[in-house]
C-alpha cells in the first residue's frame, strides 16, 4: 500500500470513533440548542417556530438585560479580585524564591484549591460569612461589633469574594508562566540603565507578564459569567446572574426556548470575550527569545 | 592617564565554600581596552558583574574614579554593561531599547530621540528606530546593545563575553567594529572573554585569571613572549611544553637535556628559581625544520627526532615529531614561509629541527 | 559597613512586603478549607466561634447516612465510567490532533477545548435538549455522557502536550529494529506518555466527583454525591457536611498533588537559573 493511502487508513482508524463522539455530544448539542432558541413557547412545553421573539424579550425586558450586565459586572471584579490577590504570589514563586523544590511545592500547594469540590470551597464562605457564621462570632468574640452583622453575606460583596477565592489559582497559573519566562538578564539590563527597583518591574516585568494576566483574567472572566452555584449559594434575592435565569427556565418556569436563548447569548458573550483576549494577546505578541 | 577603576583584595565566595574570586587587586586607566581573560569558571565574570553592581563582594572594595562604589546599586552606578544575551527589551522597539537609560534620568522625549538618532548613526544603523528585537539580526541586536549601554556615557563599559553568540566570520568583523567604535568613543572598555585569540586582537592589556587569582598582567607582546608562568604560556597561544634536565658545564653554559638533544639555552628567558628539572615552553612557529644532517646553522639549538603526522589546515601546516622519549613536539609553518619542500620529510622519516635559544622560555617543574 | 547594612534593610523592606502579600494569598486559599476541617470536629452544631468541643459525631453521622452513601456510591460508578470515556476518546484525539493535518484542524482543536472554557451550565443544557429531542430519559446514563463530554478535554489537552514534548526519534528507532507500529505504540509510545494519562485521568476523575452545572441538568432519580451536598446546603449549614467535606476536600488533595507531581514528573524541564 503506498504511504500516502496507509497515512490515511491510519488517520481515520485513529479518528472515526472521536469524531462520531464529538460531532454527537458536541456539535449537534450546541446546534439543537440554538434550534430551540428559535422555538415558541407554547404551554406545556415548546413547539418548533423560527421568531426572535426570545432574544427579543431578552433585550426588551430590563430584568433579562439587567442580569446580563450584572453578570459581566460580577464577573468583571472578581477578574480584578483575583488578579489583585494573585499577582504577588505568582511574582514571589517564579522571582524569589531560589530553590527549586520550595517552588514546585508551593505551586502544586496553589494549584490543589483549584480541583478541591468547587461546592464545598463555596460552601465555606457560607459559613464564613454567615449572621451566625465564623466572621460574625470572630468580631463579636472580639468586641469589635454588638450584634451579628448581615453585611457579608448574600450580597454581591460575597459572591466577588467567592468567586475570587476559587478562581484565583486560575489566575495564578498563567501569570506565574509568563513571570517564569522572563530573562533575569533582561531586569538586569534595565537596572544597568538606570531604573531602579519600582522602576524596572513597572517598565520591564509587569508588561512581559501581561500575556500571562490577559489569559487568567479571561479565563476567569468567563467562568465566573456562567456561574450559578455562587450566586445561588451566597447571593442573595438581588442576585441572579445569568447561569441561574438559565436554569430556572429550564426548570420550574419551562421555557426551553427563552432559556436555550439566554443560554446563547452566554455563549456568544463568552466567545467574544475569548476571541478579543486571543487578539490582544497575537498583537502585544513578543518573542522572548 | 588617570586611574579609572580600582580593585581592592576584591573577594567574593558563594555557596559551598567555593571562592569565586579570591583578594583580587588592579587598576584600569582611563580610555583602556583591558580584557579579563580565562577558562569558564574562573571568576571573570563574577568580577565584571560585581564592577557593574549585580554582585556585591564579601571582601574588599571597587573604587570609580576615586568614589567608592562597593555596595552602590546598579542604577547608581556611571558604568554599564553589554550583556551576553544582548538582553535587549522584547516589548520595546529598538528606539525605546536604546533611549531606556536616557528616559529614565527624566531627559525630555524630543532630545531622547535626536541623541538615539546620531547612536544609531554611529553603530551603523540608521533608521532602524521603530523595528522590535525580534526583527533584527544577531549581529544588529549586539550592536543595539552596545548602543543602549554607551548611550549613557558611562565611565566604563563592561562587554560579557560579546561575540560568544556569533559565528566566526561575524566575529571578526564585529573584532574589528568594536576596536574602531573604542578608538572614536574614547572611553574604557573591560571585556570578559575566553577567546585567547579575541583578547589579543582587541587589547590593550590583558589580564589572565585562573581560579579567582590574577595570573599575570600586560600587554598582549608581553603576555604571549614573556609569560610568568606556564599556564600563561598555555593558555595564549601555543606552547611546547618539554620536560627537561639543566645543568652549567664547564664553560659556564646553561645545557638543556631532552632525550638525546643537548641544546644550550643560556640566552633561554629563566622565570623564577630553577633547579636541575625544568620545563621548556616552545611555540610551535619558533621551530624550523632542518636540511638534512649536513646543515649546520650555529645560532639555532637542533632536536633530532621522527616525524609523526602533517596535517594541513589552509592557511599553514602542521607537524608532529616524536622525539626519542616518547615526546611529541609541534612545529607550525604559516604557508608563506618559504619551505624547501625537500624539508618535509615522509611520516617516520628522521627530521632535524631548530630553535633560537632566546625564543625559549624555561620553567621549574 | 554603614552604607551595606543600609542596603540591606532596603531591599529587605520591599521583599518583606512582597512575602507577606504572598503570604496572605496562600492564607486566604487555605484558610476557608482549614476552617472547614477544624469545625468538622466541633461539637457544636452551629458553626460558629467559639469552639466548644471535640467531637466525631458528624463524621459517625454523615458515614452512616444512607442517602449519602447512595449518592456516594452512585458518583464513583459515573467517576469511572466517565473516566473511560474520556481515555477512550481523548487519547485517540490527542493523537490525531498531534500527528495528523486535516482540514478544520483549528476549529476542531477549538471545539473539543471548548466545554473547559464554556461554563458548564451551557454543556449541560445543550447535552439536555439534545437528550430531550431524543427521547432519552434521564439516568445515571446521561449524568455519564455529560460528564464525558466536559471532563475528556482535559485528557486531550494533557496528552496532546506530552505528545508536543515527546521525541519521536525513540519510535522511529523502534521501527528501525524491526518493531510494527502497534508494538512500537505499546512497548515505546505509551510507556513515555503514561504520566500524562494517569495524570489527567485522575484529574478528570476528581472533578467528576465534583461536577455540578452539567449533572444539574441530567440527573435523572439517583443523584450524585455533589447533587446530594447541593440539595442539603440549599436548605442550610449542617455540621455532618463538614464532615463529609473535609473527607472529600483531604482526598482530593492527595489525589491531585499526586496527579500534578506526576505529569510534572517526566521531562517537565525547570528553566536553569543563576
Amino acid at each position: 500500500m503506498k504511504h500516502s493511502t496507509r497515512t490515511i487508513r491510519d488517520f481515520w482508524l485513529l479518528f472515526t470513533g472521536p469524531a462520531i463522539w464529538w460531532s454527537l455530544v458536541l456539535l449537534v448539542p450546541y446546534v439543537i440548542m440554538l434550534m430551540i432558541s428559535f422555538y415558541t413557547r407554547k404551554f406545556p412545553f415548546h413547539v418548533p417556530d423560527f421568531q426572535f421573539g426570545n432574544y427579543l424579550k431578552l433585550v426588551e425586558d430590563p430584568q433579562y438585560f439587567l442580569v446580563i450586565f450584572r453578570s459581566l459586572k460580577i464577573a468583571f471584579l472578581v477578574g480584578v479580585t483575583a488578579f489583585v490577590i494573585s499577582y504577588p504570589l505568582a511574582y514571589c514563586l517564579a522571582r524569589k524564591i531560589k530553590s527549586n523544590r520550595v517552588r514546585l511545592l508551593l505551586y502544586v500547594a496553589t494549584i490543589i484549591p483549584l480541583w478541591v469540590s468547587y461546592l464545598l470551597r463555596a460552601y465555606t464562605w457560607k459559613t464564613i460569612l454567615g449572621s451566625e457564621g465564623i466572621l460574625n462570632s470572630f468580631l463579636m468574640w472580639t468586641g469589635i461589633i454588638q450584634e451579628p452583622s448581615t453585611f457579608f453575606l448574600y450580597n454581591q460583596f460575597a459572591m466577588v469574594i467567592t468567586m475570587a477565592y476559587i478562581f484565583t489559582p486560575f489566575m495564578v497559573m498563567p501569570v506565574y508562566a509568563s513571570l517564569e519566562k522572563i530573562p533575569p538578564s533582561l531586569i538586569e539590563a534595565s537596572k544597568d540603565l538606570g531604573a531602579g527597583r519600582i522602576k524596572t518591574f513597572l517598565k520591564i516585568t509587569l508588561p512581559l507578564s501581561m500575556p500571562g494576566v490577559l489569559a487568567g483574567f479571561t479565563f476567569t472572566f468567563c467562568l465566573s459569567a456562567g456561574d450559578f452555584i455562587s450566586p445561588a449559594l451566597v447571593g442573595g434575592p438581588y442576585s441572579n446572574m445569568v447561569a441561574n435565569v438559565v436554569a430556572t427556565q429550564f426548570g420550574i418556569a419551562m421555557n426551553w426556548p427563552l432559556g436555550s436563548a439566554l443560554g446563547m447569548v452566554l455563549l456568544f458573550i463568552v466567545l467574544a470575550v475569548i476571541t478579543l483576549s486571543d487578539r490582544l494577546e497575537r498583537a502585544g505578541r513578543i518573542n522572548l527569545a | 592617564m588617570a586611574t579609572v577603576l580600582e580593585l581592592r583584595n576584591l573577594t567574593k565566595k558563594f555557596a559551598g565554600d567555593v571562592t569565586a574570586v579570591n583578594n583580587i587587586s588592579m587598576s584600569i586607566e582611563g580610555g583602556e581596552f583591558v580584557t579579563l581573560l580565562g577558562p569558564s569558571g574562573c571568576g571573570k565574570t563574577t568580577m565584571l558583574r560585581m564592577i557593574g553592581g549585580f554582585e556585591y563582594p564579601d571582601a574588599g572594595s571597587v573604587v570609580l574614579d576615586g568614589v567608592d562604589i562597593t555596595d552602590t546599586p546598579p542604577y547608581e552606578r556611571p558604568v554599564n554593561m553589554m550583556f551576553q544575551d544582548y538582553a535587549l527589551f522584547p516589548h520595546m522597539t529598538v528606539e525605546s531599547n536604546i533611549g531606556y537609560g536616557l528616559r529614565i534620568s527624566g531627559i525630555e522625549s524630543r532630545q531622547v530621540q535626536h541623541e538615539v538618532g546620531e547612536m544609531l548613526e554611529l553603530i551603523d544603523l540608521p533608521g532602524m528606530q521603530n523595528r522590535l528585537p525580534s526583527e533584527l539580526s544577531n549581529g544588529q541586536r549586539q550592536r543595539v546593545a552596545l548602543a543602549r549601554a554607551l548611550i549613557r556615557k558611562p565611565k566604563i563599559l563592561l562587554l560579557d563575553e560579546p561575540m560568544s553568540a556569533l559565528d566566526a566570520k561575524l566575529r571578526q568583523s564585529m573584532q574589528i567594529e568594536l576596536l574602531s567604535l573604542h578608538k572614536k568613543i574614547g572611553i574604557t572598555f573591560l571585556m570578559v572573554t575566553h577567546d585567547q585569540t579575541e583578547a589579543m586582537v582587541m587589547s590593550d592589556r590583558i589580564t589572565v585569571i585562573r581560579d579567582g587569582a590574577i595570573e599575570q598582567i600586560g600587554t598582549p607582546t608581553e603576555l604571549y613572549d614573556h609569560p610568568v608562568t606556564p599556564y600563561v604560556a598555555d593558555f595564549l597561544g601555543q606552547s611546547n611544553m618539554i620536560p627537561a634536565i639543566v645543568q652549567r658545564n664547564t664553560a659556564d653554559r646553561l645545557i638543556a637535556t631532552v632525550g638525546c638533544n643537548e641544546l644550550d639555552v643560556t640566552d633561554a628567558t629563566v622565570v623564577g628559581a630553577i633547579d636541575n628539572n625544568v620545563t621548556l615552553c616552545i611555540r610551535p612557529e619558533r621551530i624550523r625544520l632542518l636540511e638534512s644532517s649536513s646543515e649546520v646553522d650555529t645560532s639555532l639549538e637542533v632536536i633530532t627526532g621522527v616525524m609523526e603526522q602533517v596535517l594541513y589546515s589552509g592557511s599553514s601546516l602542521h607537524f608532529t615529531i616524536l622525539l626519542d622519549n616518547n615526546l611529541t613536539i609541534n612545529v607550525h609553518y604559516p604557508l608563506n614561509t618559504v619551505l624547501n619542500s625537500s624539508l618535509i620529510a615522509g611520516i617516520g622519516d628522521t627530521v632535524r629541527c631548530g630553535v633560537a635559544s632566546a625564543t625559549i622560555c624555561i620553567f621549574s617543574s | 559597613m554603614n552604607k551595606v547594612s543600609q542596603r540591606r534593610r532596603r531591599l529587605d523592606l520591599g521583599n518583606t512586603a512582597l512575602g507577606i502579600a504572598a503570604a496572605s494569598a496562600l492564607g486566604f486559599l487555605y484558610g476557608p478549607i482549614i476552617t472547614l476541617m477544624i469545625f468538622s470536629f466541633n461539637d457544636n452544631p452551629i458553626t460558629r466561634l467559639p469552639l466548644t468541643g471535640w467531637t466525631l459525631d458528624w463524621y459517625y453521622k454523615a458515614l452512616t447516612n444512607s442517602d449519602l452513601l447512595a449518592a456516594l456510591w452512585n458518583s464513583v460508578i459515573v467517576a469511572v465510567a466517565a473516566v473511560m470515556i474520556c481515555l477512550v476518546i481523548g487519547i485517540p484525539t490527542a493523537f490525531a490532533l498531534d500527528r495528523f493535518d486535516f482540514r478544520g484542524k483549528t476549529l476542531f482543536r477549538r471545539l473539543v477545548i471548548l466545554p473547559i472554557t464554556l461554563p458548564g451550565i451551557i454543556t449541560g443544557v445543550s447535552i439536555l435538549a439534545f437528550f430531550s429531542m431524543a427521547g432519552v430519559k434521564l439516568s445515571l446514563l446521561t449524568v455519564i455522557i455529560g460528564h464525558g463530554t466536559a471532563l475528556t478535554a482535559i485528557v486531550v489537552t494533557n496528552v496532546f502536550a506530552r505528545l508536543q514534548r515527546f521525541d519521536r526519534r525513540i519510535e522511529e528507532a523502534s521501527a528501525d529494529i524491526g518493531a510494527r507500529p502497534w508494538q512500537t505504540f505499546v512497548y515505546i509510545t505509551l510507556p513515555n506518555i503514561r504520566s500524562a494519562i494517569i495524570g489527567s485521568a485522575l484529574i478528570a476523575f476528581t472533578l467528576s466527583f465534583d461536577e455540578i452545572p452539567v449533572t444539574y441538568f441530567l440527573t435523572g432519580r439517583d443523584n450524585t454525591l455533589p447533587m446530594y451536598i447541593w440539595s442539603v446546603i440549599r436548605r442550610g449549614i449542617t455540621p455532618e457536611i463538614n464532615a463529609i467535606g473535609t473527607i472529600i476536600v483531604a482526598l482530593s488533595i492527595v489525589l491531585i498533588f499526586l496527579s500534578v507531581l506526576l505529569i510534572h514528573s517526566d521531562g517537565g524541564t525547570r528553566k536553569n537559573r543563576r
